[in-house]
């Protein structure tokens, strides 16, 4: 889908890659809909601990696991995710500008596709360490997918926004190679843009799964 | 005959449409050229739905020779044809077959033929997306298919109930190959929904408003809707299982606290929405037809295009009836069985639809007539049976025995087979420029008719003499044998038809009568361009200026027709570009089942295919999808 079907004719006047992402999006709603509904469904249903947000003694070894959830250290992943959002913005707005002359240093920076694609990028992948962190502290805490239905339920749901991020960290590097092998363009818009659509649905689903995993008790 | 001259920039309102003549059937059919490879490489969209077309045929073969097991091991008492183990495989593949693999992409191949052709488009949004969504097809369904030869096939029944699916009830391999391999067949139905989207959104000719779009586009419009939002669920239950028989999680472990009514909601809130993907295809097709042969324009269309939206929202609400048996408690049971009534409404509104249709019109039965009508007799009998078991005191009388397989075998038998045989024959010309045989073509819908209520009514009396589907066998005289004698007879004979079909079939696509490019005097933009249509389809883009452009189309309408139909011009000649040939996504499409698959095997397998599928993707995106335009 990567060559431009720009100069035919459409009932919308749209780019069909345009639409197909947008039913796409669609499709994922469903998807972490129904992962983020499981984890709801069998919350507060595990039979052993570690627990999201309660302390557990485990009877027969007497140890006792404190309430597992990193908020600290959530919410700062959390904020880096939607800065990489604000990034994602300007980086559109910087390859749409492209032919606008710029005067001023301020004006180069913003208008750096380059640095903004970078920072997008970057900030993306401080969000897969930050994820990469927490899961290994919690299984040196004793939270793997096997323990109980709370960690089957929470490794695959946050390991499948994981890997959404992880593939649009991918994009934004190969948009980033494109970027520094030829300069992206006017004809290249639509392709950030729908990587920033892209990129943006992925940042309002965590906000929903941190909300909904994190926040309430 | 009118001869009023069209006069650009008028809006002259002809007061009586000036009736098409079509160019007479031409004495040869055209052949397009192309041998194995073209087809290989393919991004044509009548190519790919000529694909879909074989390979869903062999596949409902497939699907029909094991309920043929099915049926002799029934035949009668105490009978141990096939073993119980082999049976289990047998019954799960016969339901997992003729859902996934024969049903759905017959629909997909007659959404890849008819969608680009009745919109006046030159292709679908995304030709290679379609490439991919056929081959990720097809190597799913052998992967899920060839295991029967190896005792290794799924044995868990077409909806695979946790926790007896789950590792420690099901050791072995079987379900293993189930969860695997509806995932790939999964991502095949997704990819193409989000192309047929996309295209019916954005590639309408100029002047196909969406209420002057032919309703099998309709209906495949609110199918593709309901793939994208319901598939995605069957993703992740089928996911979560897969989580726990190969990596230890414990979404569906009781002894865990897990509920396994997870299993059976996620499943059915994507089972009851594919019941309507399986069906609205063939209402579909049978609104074509009726209309083309009563020779009037179809009964109420608008309230057929909103009914077909009302059936595709209130899909989404029913599911729970399939788990009346559970015990969800008198609330959930009773909002259930509302839903499911209600669902009869827009139903039955459709099948007065196709009656008033018919109604004084000038009824030419045809083949695909007499299917198109065999529709709306037997699939109103499976609506009935459905309605009793919408009332969730009947339901537990009936659930889990034979009744229920005779209910839903006269909906998808009787409804989505009949109406694709419909199609079939109604469309035949069109794909192959030949006609079918309509003796032979009688004979086939006349004995399937006899062959299907044989094999199927006297179900709903085993069934409510409590014979349990899935029975492998049962003793005699329980008033079980008379009965299951008759739908064995029916079966065999349901053999017979098929063969018959096929006969035809094959025989027509070498021996037909040339068709012409309108032999049935219908409507729609199809009939307006040679058959077999050129790759480019529509030599000029057509202007449409009504809902039945052949019949009561202004002068516009009758001009792009008459430019369209003489064919015999080459792309190049009329400056068409076309989509490159390509491989690379039947390349994708393997290594991504060869990843899967890898799964059962060993890490390295799945690591060497998600490489292979990383590399040949970014070939395939990193090259044009067609010539640079001038």
């Amino acid at each position: 889908m990567s060559a431009s079907t720009s100069h035919h004719y459409t009932t919308t006047g749209l780019d069909s890659r345009k639409i197909g992402i947008w039913t796409f999006i669609g499709s994922e709603c469903m998807l972490f809909i129904t992962l983020i509904s499981t984890y709801l469904i069998y919350k507060g249903r595990s039979l052993v601990g570690p627990f999201p947000h309660e302390v557990w003694k485990d009877p027969s070894t007497g140890h006792v696991f404190h309430s597992i959830l990193n908020i600290p250290v959530t919410s700062f992943s959390t904020f880096v995710l939607l800065m990489s959002s604000l990034a994602m913005v300007l980086a559109l707005a910087a390859v749409e500008n492209r032919s606008v002359p710029k005067r001023t240093l301020g004006d180069k920076i913003l208008g750096s596709s380059k640095l903004w694609i970078f920072v997008t990028a970057l900030l993306g992948t401080v969000f897969l360490s930050c994820q990469a962190y927490e899961f290994t502290s919690f299984v040196h805490e004793g939270l793997t997918i096997h323990t109980n239905l709370f960690g089957s339920s929470f490794f695959t749901l946050t390991g499948f926004h994981g890997a959404h991020v992880t593939v649009g960290v991918l994009w934004l590097l190969s948009l980033l190679v494109i970027d520094f092998k030829r300069g992206l363009n006017e004809s290249d818009v639509l392709h950030v843009d729908i990587m920033a659509l892209y990129w943006h649905f992925v940042d309002v689903v965590w906000i929903a799964i941190f909300t909904l995993v994190y926040l309430i008790k | 005959m009118a001869t009023t001259v069209f006069t650009p920039g008028t809006d002259v309102q002809h007061d009586v449409p000036k009736p098409f003549v079509p160019s007479p059937a031409p004495a040869t059919v055209v052949k397009h050229k192309g041998g194995f490879w073209s087809w290989v490489a393919t991004t044509d969209h009548k190519r790919i739905g000529t694909l879909y077309l074989f390979t869903a045929l062999f596949f409902f073969i497939v699907g029909g020779l094991e309920a043929e097991v099915i049926r002799a091991q029934l035949g009668g008492p105490n009978r141990h044809l096939v073993s119980a183990e082999l049976y289990n495989q047998i019954f799960t593949m016969h339901g997992t077959t003729m859902v996934f693999l024969a049903i759905m992409p017959l629909s997909a191949a007659f959404f890849n033929f008819l969608i680009p052709l009745q919109i006046g488009a030159r292709d679908v949004a995304f030709p290679r997306l379609n490439a991919f969504s056929y081959w990720v097809y097809l190597f799913g369904g052998i992967f899920i298919t060839a295991p029967i030869f190896f005792n290794m096939a799924p044995n868990g029944g077409w909806f695979a109930y946790v926790p007896l699916t789950t590792r420690a009830y099901s050791p072995g391999h079987n379900l293993d190959v189930w969860v695997i391999g509806i995932q790939i067949l999964g991502i095949s139905s997704l990819a193409a929904a989000v192309n047929f989207i996309t295209t019916i959104i954005n590639l309408r000719a100029p002047g196909m408003t969406l209420m002057r779009m032919p309703i099998f586009t309709w209906m495949s419009f609110v199918v593709q809707f309901l793939i994208v939002l319901a598939f995605p669920v069957i993703t992740v239950g089928v996911f979560f299982l897969m989580m726990d028989r190969f990596f230890g999680t414990q979404f569906y472990e009781v002894a865990a606290g897990a509920d396994p009514l997870l299993w059976q909601h996620l499943f059915w809130i994507f089972g009851h929405p594919e019941v309507y993907i399986l069906i609205l295809p063939a209402f579909g097709l049978v609104s074509e037809v009726l209309p083309t042969f009563s020779k009037k324009p179809l009964f109420g269309y608008p309230v057929m295009v909103y009914s077909g939206i009302v059936i595709g929202f209130l899909g989404f609400g029913v599911w729970a009836h399939h788990m009346f048996a559970v015990g969800m408690g008198p609330i959930a049971d009773s909002v259930f069985g509302l839903t499911t009534m209600l669902i009869a409404i827009p139903t039955g509104v459709k099948i007065f639809n196709w009656i008033g249709t018919l109604a004084q019109g000038q009824v030419k039965y045809s083949t695909a007539c007499l299917f198109a009508v065999g529709l709306v007799a037997l699939f109103t009998c499976g609506g009935i049976s459905g309605v009793m078991h919408s009332s969730p005191p009947a339901d537990l009388q009936q659930t889990d025995s034979y009744f229920v397989v005779a209910h839903f075998h006269y909906v998808l038998f009787g409804g989505s087979i009949m109406g694709i045989f419909s199609g079939i024959y109604y469309y035949f010309p069109k794909l192959f420029g030949r006609m079918m045989n309509e003796t032979l073509g009688k004979v086939h819908f006349w004995i399937n008719f006899v062959a299907m209520n044989l094999t199927f009514f006297p179900m709903h009396f085993s069934g409510m003499l409590g014979m349990p589907r899935r029975i492998y066998t049962y003793d005699a005289g329980q008033g079980w044998d008379t009965f299951n004698a008759m739908s064995t007879g029916g079966a065999y004979l349901l053999v017979v038809a098929t063969s018959i079909f096929l006969f035809n079939f094959f025989r027509s696509m070498k021996k037909g009568k040339p068709a012409g490019p309108n032999p049935w005097g219908a409507a729609t933009l199809e009939w307006t361009i040679p058959s077999p249509p050129p790759n480019y389809n529509f030599a000029t883009i057509p202007t449409v200026t009504s809902r039945y452009p052949l019949w009561e189309g202004r002068e516009a309408d009758i001009e792009s027709a008459r430019i369209n139909q003489q064919g015999g011009k080459t792309a190049q000649q009329l400056g068409i570009v076309l989509p490159y040939n390509t491989i690379k996504p039947l390349l994708v499409a393997l290594s991504m089942t060869i990843m899967f698959m890898g799964l059962m095997f060993n890490y390295w397998v799945i690591g060497a295919g998600a490489a292979a599928v990383a590399i040949f993707l970014y070939a395939w995106l990193a090259s044009p999808l067609e010539p640079e335009h001038h």
